[in-house]
C-alpha cells in the first residue's frame, strides 16, 4: 500500500514536471521573433498569411495554443514541417516524417557512444581502484582527465583532420545507414563516436574506480572475503554491482547532453541527427517542429532516468533496506 | 539551551570553520593539479587583459599577400583565408570568451545558491514546485534551451547571452546548493540561531552560506568549464556573439571546413584555445573537489 501511495506520488510528480517542461518549451517557441507567416509564405498574399496564422493558433492565446498542440501531441501528431512557399494545405512534410529520419541515427550514435565508453571505462576504472594511489593509478587517471576536458567538437575537428584528411582512413563527412551497408555503416560512425566517447570514459572510469574504493571498505566485502569466496566472485557480484551505480545514474545523465552536445560533433561529420535538426528548425522558425521535438527529448530523457531510478534497487539491495525502512 | 550556550556553539564552529579553511587553503596551494591549471588559466587571464598590447596585428587587418598561409616567423599561427594573422585574433578573441563565461557563471551561481538557500531552508510546498520547475528545466539539453532563449529574446547580444547562461545554470547550482543545505539546516548551529531569535535573513547568509560555500565554489569551477563549452558551441553556431567578431567558436566556424584542404591551423590554434582554457579550469576544479572532499 505504502509502496503504491509512493509510485502514485512519484508519477504525479513527473506529470508536473512533464506540464512544466512542455509549457516552458510553448513560451519560448512563442517568444521567437520574427513573423513565421511571412518567413514561410513570402510571396503569399496577406489572405494565405493570415490563413496561416490562424492555422498555426497564432492568432489565439498561449494556453489554447498550448493545449491544441498537446491534444495533437498525445494522438501522435506532431505537426507539420513547413516547406518554404507551402500553405498547410498542401504541406508533403510531417515533423514525424522527418524525426523519423534523424531520430535513429542520434539513437544508433547514443547507443555506441555509451556502450563504447563503458566498454572502456569498466575494466579502465577497476583497474584504477585496484592500482589505486600508486604511480600507475596517478598517470592513467591524470592523462584521462585531462583527455576529458578537451570539448568534444576539438576531438572530432582533430580527428576528422588526422584520419579524414592526413590519412585518409576514413570518409570524414556523412552518416551511411546500416542498411545501406553495414561496413559503411561503422565506418561511417567511428570518428563520431570515438569524439563523443573520449569524455565519457574518463568521466565513467573516475566514477567507478571512487565508487569501487568506497565498496571496498564496506563490511560485506570483508564478510564475503573471509567466507573464502573467489576473488573474481567478490569482484563482480559483491564489489561491481554496487559501485555501478553512479556509472548508471551518471550515463543516464548523459544522455540527454548527448542530443544537445553533440550538435557539433553532427554539424562536423554532417550526420544529419536530432541536434542540427532542432538547430535549423530554430533557425527556420519551425514552431511545430521545434515543440515537438524538445517535448519528445524531454520526456525520453524524463522517462529513462525513471527506468534507472526503478533499476537502482534491483542491482543494490542496499537501497532496497533504506527505502523500506 | 540557554543564551549563552548558543553563541558559544556559534563562536566555537566560526573557529573551527577558520582552521578548517586556512588548512584547505594551505593544501590547495600545495596540489599540483591546482598549480598546473591555475597556470594555464593564470596565463589566458594575462592575454584577457592585455590582449590589446599581445597581438601583433589588429583583429580586422587582411594582408592579401598572405592568404591561408602555414604558420611562419612572420605569422606564428598562419592566417586565414582572409589572410588576416590567426596569432592575433586567438588573443583578441580570449576577452569576449573568458568575461562571458565568468559572468555568466557568477550569475548561475549567485542566483542558484539563492534558490538553493531557500528551497533546502523553507522546505515544504514551495521547495516541492521548485524542484519540478528544476527537472523539467534540466530535462531539456543546456545547448538547447540556450539557443532557444537566444533566438527568443536577440540573436546576436553577448550580454544577452550571458543572462540567458547564466540562467541555464541556475537550477543544477540550485539542485546541487539544496542538498548541501539540507545537511547543513539540521545542524544544531541552525537551532542554536533560531533560538538566538536571529533573522532568517542572518541564518541563511551568515551561518548557513559559509559553510556550504565548498560544494559552491565546486560547482561554480565545474559551470566555468560548462560555459567556455556552451559560449563556444554557441558562438560555432553564430547564436549569441556578433558575425566576424574576433571570438574562438566562430573562428572555428569559418574555418574548419579548410581543414579538407589541409589548412588546418585557423581551425587548431582556436580550437587548442578552447581546450587548454577547459582543462586548466577542470584541473583546478578536480583538485578542490579531491581537497574539499565532496
Amino acid at each position: 500500500m505504502q509502496k503504491l501511495i509512493r509510485t502514485t506520488q512519484r508519477l504525479s510528480q513527473v506529470a508536473l514536471v512533464l506540464f512544466f517542461v512542455t509549457f516552458l518549451v510553448t513560451l519560448l517557441v512563442r517568444l521567437l521573433p520574427g513573423d513565421i507567416a511571412t518567413s514561410l509564405l513570402p510571396f503569399g498574399t496577406a489572405e494565405e498569411q493570415a490563413q496561416l496564422r490562424t492555422e498555426l493558433g497564432l492568432d489565439t492565446n498561449i494556453f489554447v495554443y498550448y493545449f491544441d498542440w498537446l491534444r495533437n501531441f498525445l494522438q501522435g501528431d506532431l505537426g507539420v514541417y513547413y516547406n518554404a512557399g507551402e500553405s498547410y494545405a498542401d504541406a508533403s512534410m510531417t515533423v514525424w516524417a522527418m524525426l523519423s529520419l534523424t531520430i535513429p541515427r542520434t539513437l544508433l550514435i547514443m547507443v555506441y557512444t555509451l556502450g563504447f565508453s563503458l566498454l572502456f571505462s569498466i575494466p579502465i576504472g577497476m583497474l584504477l581502484a585496484y592500482k589505486a594511489d600508486t604511480r600507475i593509478d596517478k598517470v592513467i587517471s591524470n592523462t584521462l582527465f585531462g583527455l576529458s576536458s578537451i570539448p568534444n567538437f576539438a576531438v572530432g575537428l582533430g580527428l576528422a583532420y588526422i584520419i579524414g584528411v592526413k590519412f585518409e582512413l576514413l570518409n570524414p563527412i556523412g552518416y551511411v545507414t546500416w542498411g545501406e551497408g553495414s561496413v559503411e555503416h561503422i565506418k561511417s560512425v567511428i570518428m563520431p563516436v570515438l569524439s563523443l566517447s573520449l569524455g565519457l570514459i574518463a568521466t565513467f572510469a573516475r566514477l567507478l574506480r571512487a565508487d569501487i574504493i568506497s565498496t571496498l571498505k564496506e563490511d560485506f566485502v570483508t564478510m564475503a572475503s573471509s567466507k573464502g569466496l573467489s576473488n573474481r566472485w567478490i569482484l563482480w557480484r559483491h564489489v561491481f554491482r554496487p559501485s555501478s551505480l553512479s556509472l548508471l545514474t551518471a550515463a543516464a545523465l548523459n544522455m540527454g547532453s548527448l542530443i544537445g552536445g553533440a550538435v557539433i560533433i553532427e554539424a562536423i561529420f554532417a550526420l544529419n541527427g536530432v541536434g542540427m535538426f532542432l538547430v535549423t528548425s530554430i533557425a527556420l522558425r519551425q514552431y511545430l517542429a521545434i515543440q515537438s521535438t524538445v517535448a519528445l527529448i524531454a520526456i525520453s530523457y524524463i522517462v529513462f532516468n525513471l527506468i534507472v531510478d526503478a533499476f537502482m534497487p534491483k542491482i543494490d539491495p542496499r537501497i532496497r533496506s533504506h527505502h523500506g525502512a | 539551551m540557554n543564551d549563552t550556550t548558543a553563541t558559544t556553539i556559534a563562536n566555537k564552529s566560526n573557529l573551527e570553520r577558520k582552521t578548517i579553511r586556512r588548512e584547505r587553503v594551505r593544501l590547495v596551494l600545495r596540489d599540483k593539479t591546482f598549480l598546473i591549471g591555475a597556470l594555464i588559466l593564470g596565463i589566458w587571464l594575462f592575454i584577457t587583459v592585455f590582449g590589446n598590447f599581445l597581438a601583433p596585428h589588429a583583429a580586422g587587418d587582411q594582408d592579401f599577400q598572405f592568404v591561408s598561409k602555414s604558420p611562419s616567423l612572420k605569422f606564428p599561427f598562419g592566417t586565414d583565408s582572409n589572410g588576416r594573422d590567426v596569432f592575433s585574433r586567438v588573443i583578441l578573441g580570449t576577452r569576449l570568451i573568458v568575461v562571458m563565461a565568468f559572468s555568466a557563471t557568477v550569475l548561475g551561481t549567485v542566483l542558484g545558491t539563492s534558490l538553493g538557500l531557500a528551497t533546502g531552508y523553507f522546505k515544504g510546498k514551495f521547495d516541492m514546485i521548485v524542484m519540478r520547475l528544476i527537472e523539467a528545466v534540466s530535462a531539456i539539453p543546456v545547448l538547447i534551451i540556450a539557443l532557444l532563449a537566444i533566438a527568443a529574446l536577440d540573436g546576436r547580444s553577448p550580454t544577452l547571452t550571458v543572462i540567458v547562461i547564466g540562467f541555464v545554470f541556475t537550477p543544477n547550482i540550485g539542485r546541487t546548493v539544496r542538498a548541501a543545505v539540507l545537511g547543513e539546516s539540521e545542524l544544531e548551529y541552525v537551532a542554536a540561531a533560531r533560538l538566538r531569535t536571529e533573522r532568517t535573513r542572518h541564518i541563511l547568509f551568515r551561518e548557513i552560506l559559509p559553510n556550504v560555500l565548498p560544494p559552491i565554489i565546486v560547482e561554480f569551477t565545474v559551470r566555468l568549464g560548462y560555459a567556455i563549452f556552451a559560449i563556444a558551441t554557441l558562438s560555432f553556431l553564430g547564436a549569441g556573439v556578433e558575425y566576424g567578431s574576433p571570438n574562438w567558436g566562430s573562428q572555428i566556424a569559418e574555418n574548419w571546413g579548410n581543414i579538407y584542404s589541409n589548412v588546418w591551423w585557423p581551425t587548431a590554434f582556436p580550437a587548442l584555445a578552447i581546450a587548454s582554457l577547459a582543462v586548466s579550469i577542470n584541473l583546478i576544479s578536480d583538485s578542490l573537489l579531491e581537497i574539499f572532499e565532496l
